[in-house]
């Protein structure tokens, strides 16, 4: 089997499509390995479910951040700028008897055709009975003063400009996030330059302090844009690609080793043993999957290892077990089973050693082109929003998009992205799997 | 079974190393797995003892139940009936330790000697597997034997071949590796199944040169299988012609050929071809009709439907017993039942 093997591995440089899969594989295992390295499992699943507002100073169904390479008119990627950061720091004058006046002024070039989709400003404020104020004002590179708000501040306040009515009203009823950056010649321009957001606070207490953050929203983020939580769906690609490649090989070893190793002891003991295993086999191949697969996910649980399992259960039976059964007939009538029995081999090591070496030459290509299969079925399970509840997999993007309307909305890369992977994954391994087919059939007529 | 010894060459006197007694190898027939249909008598009452240091030839057609009488003293095919004595004692008797010992006793070598090696192991692996099965942990005694056992087949050089898998070895180079593997736990027996019948002629004789060669050093006891009476003569002392899942004929090599007793064996004899111009114009004397059903045997003398010396009302009644002819020739033919 050994030299099976590595004849084949020197075989596969000769078939391009053997070579192109293997790379592909090969990306995808080097983006499994960076997700689950760079993304620990139990922090992808905190980042997915976005508890703890970790997802404050993302915009909201934003494009990739490298679609600007293709815009004439460039898109806002999201601004943010803290008091706590060295960058903008906050001023501190003491005005005696605890109060202070605490001024921070974030200054920042706006260098973009479009227009911010959201504005925000966070605080964090410590005081015992009188809450810190801040005056908010904001500077246009022209130097216009346009008054915003003065907000009284509790210990986390979340004051969003782009929803307050009152400025609004002051820009003339047009929405702040446009008001505010556009050209007062051509109000469906962007005024570039150089704006300031001045805050002007104030403390009653002693120890009492406010910290603010500003957070302007682009339209464009990260590597694959965010989606309708305002998760970054980069997340959901990375770890993916473990879950789908899991999925894929754990079901397809899984089920060709057990249906292998259920042929190969169907064929070797015989008798009742035989007939028990082809008898549940033809009452398992009648069953669906698929409808068994919606059935758990609806009544019982969605965990990916428990669709694993039922999947890998049920792959065990089906024509596969038939065709090894009737592989494994032939094997069994080989001269060296007899001389090793006449050697005293027992039962195991004849199944091990003698019968299962000489098939798996013919189940390599079939399971590697079982890999995207499944694969593809853990998609289809989340789309029909049976995926698992906690992990991001590829077909749960697919899934939320179209809940979401990505296609009706035109957030097309929300379903594109995924759909890719799912693809290039199922090339990858369709094309090793063709090629090895290749390698290794003219084999099978040797058995 | 005093007549038994009758058979054996003159001079000899050794002990045997095998000896059966009626045995019977049956193989039932099962509908849908589990209700029985009926049997497969492919050995229906063997008995005979096989001396150390000679070879008895088995001919006999396809079907006649040769290899089933090889693969139940190996110990593949279940015993039905009747018992196997190695060295004296029964084998339904030994333990596993037992039967273990008894395994390296015997030497297997198949016809197909490429189908006898598995086509995914090493030379040294094929060799090795007989060792680790059967206790012999031991990495340099494992070493010493393969060197031994394969200068004694003259695959050389040695280092060459211990990588090489099956497919690289020419014909003749795979059944030498089969009878290496026969002789790595240095057996007492060697079984021999059609050892020769696959190979070129010119391979032929090298191979059975090389048995008679472990023979003589080893003192070794061989079971000959054959259908091809050509060698037979060159190679055992005694021959025992099969028919029908019955031995129908013992004799010595010589006898035998001097004049066979068993119509069966006669008409075998006389189907050989010989290259001679002669048997261009010469008709044989073949017996029409077909080997026996084992599930369904005539009664009587298995032969009877196709033997031309029948004896109506005896042959097609009751079973012959071994009529001894001679002192070591016997036939299990009612023809022979006055001349004992």
């Amino acid at each position: 089997m050994k030299a099976t093997l590595s004849n084949a591995f020197r075989q596969m440089r000769r078939y391009p499509s053997a070579v192109v899969g293997s790379i592909i594989i090969l990306f995808l295992v080097f983006m499994a390995i960076y997700a689950v390295v760079a993304i620990p499992y139990s922090e992808a699943v905190r980042l997915w479910r976005g508890a703890d507002n970790v997802w404050m100073e993302t915009p909201r169904n934003a494009a990739p951040a490298w679609f600007n390479l293709f815009y004439r008119e460039k898109q806002p990627v999201t601004i943010v700028m803290r008091t706590t950061d060295e960058s903008s720091p906050k001023t501190i004058v003491d005005l005696g008897d605890g109060v202070a006046t605490s001024d921070f002024v974030f200054e920042f070039d706006y260098e973009y055709d479009g227009f911010p989709t959201e504005m925000s400003v966070f605080f964090n404020a410590t005081y015992t009975a009188a809450r810190p104020n801040v005056a908010l004002k904001w500077i246009t590179p022209d130097g216009r003063e346009i008054q915003i708000a003065d907000v009284s501040v509790r210990t986390n306040e979340n004051y969003s400009i782009s929803q307050d009515t009152r400025v609004t009203r002051r820009l003339g009823g047009v929405v702040p996030e446009r008001g505010l950056f556009a050209d007062p010649a051509n109000p469906n321009k962007v005024l570039k330059g150089t704006y300031k957001l001045v805050g002007e606070g104030l403390v009653f207490e002693e120890g009492s302090s406010v910290d603010a953050s500003m957070v302007i929203y682009g339209k464009l983020h990260g590597l694959a844009g965010t989606d309708h939580r305002r998760r970054d769906i980069t997340i959901a690609l990375l770890w993916g690609t473990p879950v789908a490649l899991a999925f894929g090989l754990v079901a397809a070893v899984g089920s060709s080793i057990a249906t292998m190793f259920l042929g190969a002891a169907s064929v070797w003991f015989g008798g009742w043993i035989d007939w028990l295993i082809r008898r549940i086999n033809e009452v398992v191949m009648i069953l669906p999957l698929l409808p068994i697969l919606i059935m758990v996910g609806l009544f019982y649980s969605r965990s990916i290892w428990v669709m694993l399992s039922i999947v890998i259960l049920l792959g065990i039976f089906g024509s596969g077990i038939l065709s090894y059964r009737a592989m494994f007939l032939q094997v069994r009538e080989s001269g060296y089973i007899d001389a090793a029995r006449a050697y005293g081999a027992g039962s195991g090591r004849i199944i091990f050693r003698y019968m299962i070496p000489k098939i798996i030459p013919t189940l390599i290509p079939g399971f590697v082109t079982q890999v995207p299969a499944f694969v593809f079925l853990e998609a289809t399970l989340s789309v029909l929003g049976l995926g698992d509840p906690v992990l991001p997999t590829w077909g749960k993007l697919l899934n939320d998009a179209q809940g979401n309307g990505a296609l009706l909305n035109g957030y097309f890369y929300w379903v594109l992205e995924p759909a890719f992977l799912l693809m290039l994954a199922g090339l990858g391994f369709a094309m090793l799997g063709f090629a090895l087919d290749r390698i290794f059939n003219p084999r099978l007529r040797g058995i | 079974m005093p007549s038994l010894a009758k058979t054996l060459p003159q001079g000899q006197n050794q002990k045997a190393v095998l000896r059966i007694e009626d045995l019977h190898t049956w193989f039932e027939i099962r509908r849908m797995g589990f209700f029985k249909a009926g049997d497969v008598r492919a050995l229906d009452g063997a008995s005979f003892e096989l001396y150390e240091g000679e070879t008895i030839s088995i001919v006999g057609e396809s079907g006649c139940g040769k290899s089933t009488l090889a693969k139940t003293i190996l110990g593949i095919n279940h015993i039905t009936k009747g018992s196997i004595f190695f060295e004296g004692k029964d084998l339904s008797t030994l333990d596993k330790e037992g039967w273990k010992k008894y395994r390296s006793s015997i030497g297997y070598i198949q016809q197909d000697p490429y189908g006898a090696l598995p086509p995914f192991m090493s030379v040294q692996r094929i060799l090795e597997e007989p060792m680790k099965i059967n206790g012999i942990k031991d990495k340099a005694e494992q070493r010493r034997r393969i060197r031994q056992v394969l200068e004694e087949v003259k695959l050389a050089p040695i280092e060459d071949f211990l990588p090489k898998f099956p497919h690289m070895l020419s014909g003749g180079q795979q059944q030498r590796l089969v009878i290496a593997r026969a002789m790595i736990l240095e057996p007492r027996m060697l079984i021999a199944d059609e050892p020769v019948s696959m190979l070129d002629a010119s391979v032929r004789v090298e191979i059975l040169q090389l048995l008679q060669a472990l023979q003589r050093r080893h003192n070794l006891a061989i079971l000959y299988i054959t259908h091809d009476l050509s060698t037979v003569r060159y190679f055992s002392e005694r021959i025992f012609a099969m028919y029908g899942g019955k031995i129908i004929e013992k004799s010595s090599t010589t006898g035998l050929l001097e004049k066979p007793l068993h119509p069966y064996t006669a008409a075998l004899f006389e189907a050989t071809s010989d290259p001679d111009a002669a048997n261009l114009t010469s008709f044989k004397d073949v017996p029409a009709g077909e080997p026996p059903s084992l599930m369904n045997p005539p009664k009587g003398c298995r032969f009877h439907p196709r033997c031309r010396k029948i004896i109506k009302g005896l042959c097609d009644q009751e079973m012959p017993p071994e009529f001894w002819v001679r002192e070591d020739h016997a036939a299990a033919c009612w023809l022979y039942k006055d001349q004992v």
